[in-house]
């Protein structure tokens, strides 16, 4: 059974991004399940990839050391197994077209079933290519993520209605990457979304203090955090868990606020 | 299905925050590509400007030399900044200007690209900004200081295998941005549609010139045209024309560098898998689980883990052959040109030359074969050195 709606259910949700196997998968595994403790309601789960184009330095350094240490796919779908062996936090996988389409988009999506995946998240497959994903994810249960950004304007009211799950909608122009000022856009796109679809919206791109994670939820359903619990990952490698974790705190309190 | 497709090739596979960018792209190319003060205009640029037409050249020399069939040259190394880039650079930049960009950006790996934008920006009155990889900016140092001195802020890349691929990248992340005023001038029959139609449109000209000439000067097509393939703008641009004559044989060639059974090659049709990358779907050298291989050439120009979607297509329909040409037999070839017919090829260029080298003398002597010679070798001539274990002081 999907777990999606589960991250929405109990008020605003606070998704913190992760790459997996940076530092190392177990230090993955252990940040999902006291992130979930710590009251996450949806881990967004990074699977590596040599040339993310939708990210900035942060994440893509973090795929470089994760890469590094040789992770695959199949290593990331076992440690999933194991984490849904005691947790049942939901999990969306974030990763780009070519590492599904080389596994085999029936053999990836069968895998994420099995591994209790609740979505997929792919930066570089817009509205016009989510066939190559949509037939498979819709036969294993995983929902396909849309995603609209600021200059999607009049593509808004047309990706919200055929949008399952979610809405990831990109606060800024640009990568990810932590920012001082987040644009006031988010909100409009929120509203337009609303106007044809009463889906979930959950903004991300840019934030990472407690101030901006409450603003955005004041008008959002859920803020999702990436390049800075990474950096947090980057200064602190193995010894991370209590700095990130102290960070998920604050910032599902200031969502929670919002 | 999406836009822009060859066969199942091509695609717009980017993020949702460039898709409103290729949209308006789209839709002004559409309007503009028939519009007589565009076409007027690019037309005077192409002719006043670049130089065009650029010449073919009986290769008397080297056809005699090599026994077999006639050798003509499209000479492209003789426009203006030297490589065929200026062809697809005249039309995008003046595309932007008239889309009422202030901006324009470009990736580039041997720096002919980057340096044709640069020069277009120059000329038309946009600020311009190139990303190159941080190896190819040692490789074409040069080039890096002519882009310079043409107005253009260069910004090295030293994310990745910091070659193209990685440039690519991060112009991509540039464009997402900087959409409003910026337009992204993509260098080659690549990246998400409509960019591989737009670039083959306006390296068209290549092939109808070769057309026209041909005719006139020997009353009847050429057996075979063979041209060098990054990501396969200037063999487009030289086949398109004569996709519809069965009987002139389509060869592009691709850099082995040090052989395709090796780790050191950018050969991706000989070595690739289908996949889905900058944009586009069609092959990519790259490992099991899809992540992209570093790729290695002697030429910068030819150093990518992709082709474009056309090529990927004609290859799949057999319409056009893809050889593998590596760096000695290319170096061997810059020697011979430079030597035989006083012309110093682009490294790129010289791909295509040693494959004519083989096939010539294969063939009957009333035969005719057309090279691409898409760029001049000035840029190559420390690295050629440095490859012949000759250090050069400049
Ligand atoms: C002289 C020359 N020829 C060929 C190429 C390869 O590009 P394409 O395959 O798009 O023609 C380059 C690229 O930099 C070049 O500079």
């Amino acid at each position: 059974m999907n777990k999606l709606h589960k991250a929405f259910a109990k008020g605003k949700a606070f998704i913190p991004f992760i790459t997996a196997g940076d530092p190392s998968l177990e230090t993955t595994r252990e940040l999902v399940l006291q992130m979930a403790e710590a009251g996450a309601d949806l881990i967004e789960l990074g699977i590596p990839f040599s040339d993310p184009v939708a990210e900035g330095k942060v994440i893509q350094s973090a795929s470089i050391r994760a890469l590094s240490h040789g992770i695959t796919v199949d290593h990331i779908f076992s440690m999933l197994r194991d984490i849904r062996k005691t947790c049942s936090i939901p999990i969306a996988l974030m990763t780009y077209i070519n590492p599904i389409f080389a596994y085999g988009v029936h053999r990836f999506l069968n895998n994420c079933k099995d591994a209790g995946v609740d979505a997929l998240i792919v930066p570089d497959l817009p509205f016009e290519e989510k066939d190559e994903l949509m037939p498979f994810c819709l036969k294993c249960g995983v929902y396909l993520i849309s995603m609209i950004a600021p200059t999607s304007d009049k593509r808004i009211h047309m990706i919200a209605r055929e949008a399952q799950g979610f809405i990831y909608c990109v606060s800024s122009m640009g990568v990810t990457g932590v920012r001082k000022n987040i644009s006031s856009d988010a909100e409009q796109m929120v509203r337009l979304v609303k106007e044809v679809n009463d889906i979930p919206c959950a903004v991300g791109f840019g934030i990472s203090t407690p101030e901006q994670a409450a603003r955005i939820a004041k008008f959002a359903d859920g803020v999702i955090v990436g390049s800075a619990i990474v950096k947090i990952i980057e200064q602190y490698g193995s010894k991370c868990i209590p700095h990130v974790i102290e960070y998920v705190r604050t910032m599902k309190k200031a969502v929670k606020k919002g | 299905m999406s836009k822009g497709r060859f066969g199942i090739y091509g695609g717009q596979y980017i993020p949702e925050t460039l898709m409103s960018a290729v949209t308006e792209l789209e839709e002004a190319y559409n309007h503009f590509k028939n519009d007589p003060k565009f076409k007027a205009e690019l037309n005077s640029l192409l002719k006043n400007y670049a130089g065009r037409p650029s010449m073919l050249y009986f290769a008397e020399n080297m056809t005699k030399d090599l026994g077999g069939a006639k050798i003509y040259l499209k000479r492209e190394d003789l426009n203006h900044t030297g490589s065929h880039k200026i062809n697809n650079v005249l039309g995008q930049v003046l595309l932007a200007k008239y889309m009422g960009k202030t901006r324009v950006i470009a990736e580039t790996g041997a720096g002919q690209h980057g340096v044709a934008t640069a020069t277009a920006a120059a000329l038309l009155g946009l600020k311009c900004e190139i990303f190159m990889g941080k190896e190819d900016t040692q490789r074409q140092a040069l080039n890096v200081f002519r882009m310079r001195l043409l107005g253009a802020k260069v910004n090295v890349v030293d994310s990745g295998t910091q070659t193209l691929k990685d440039a690519v990248n991060e112009t991509l992340r540039e464009w997402s941005r900087r959409v409003k005023d910026t337009h992204y001038v993509l260098g080659s029959v690549m990246g998400p549609h409509p960019f591989p139609t737009i670039v083959r449109d306006f390296q068209n000209v290549i092939g109808q010139e070769v057309k026209e000439q041909i005719l006139e000067i020997e009353g009847r097509l050429p057996d075979v045209l063979i041209a060098c393939i990054g990501g396969g703008s200037n063999a487009i641009g030289l086949f398109y024309e004569f996709i519809q004559e069965p009987n002139v044989r389509l060869i592009g060639c691709e850099a082995a560098g040090h052989g395709v059974h090796t780790k050191k090659t950018a050969a991706t049709l000989a070595i690739g898998k289908l996949g889905i990358f900058h944009g586009m779907k069609s092959y990519f050298c790259q490992d099991e689980y899809g992540q992209i291989a570093p790729v290695y050439s002697i030429s910068a120009g030819l150093d990518y883990p992709g082709v474009g979607p056309e090529h990927a297509y004609l290859h799949e329909i057999g319409r056009a052959e893809y050889v593998a040409v590596t760096d000695n037999e290319a170096v061997e070839a810059f020697e011979y040109l430079s030597c035989v017919e006083g012309i110093i090829p682009a490294i790129e260029s010289a791909h295509a030359v040693a494959y004519a080298m083989k096939l010539a003398p294969k063939m009957e002597k009333d035969q005719i074969i057309v090279i691409g010679l898409s760029g001049r070798g000035d840029k190559d001539v420390a690295s050629i050195a440095r490859y012949m274990g000759v250090e050069i002081y400049e």
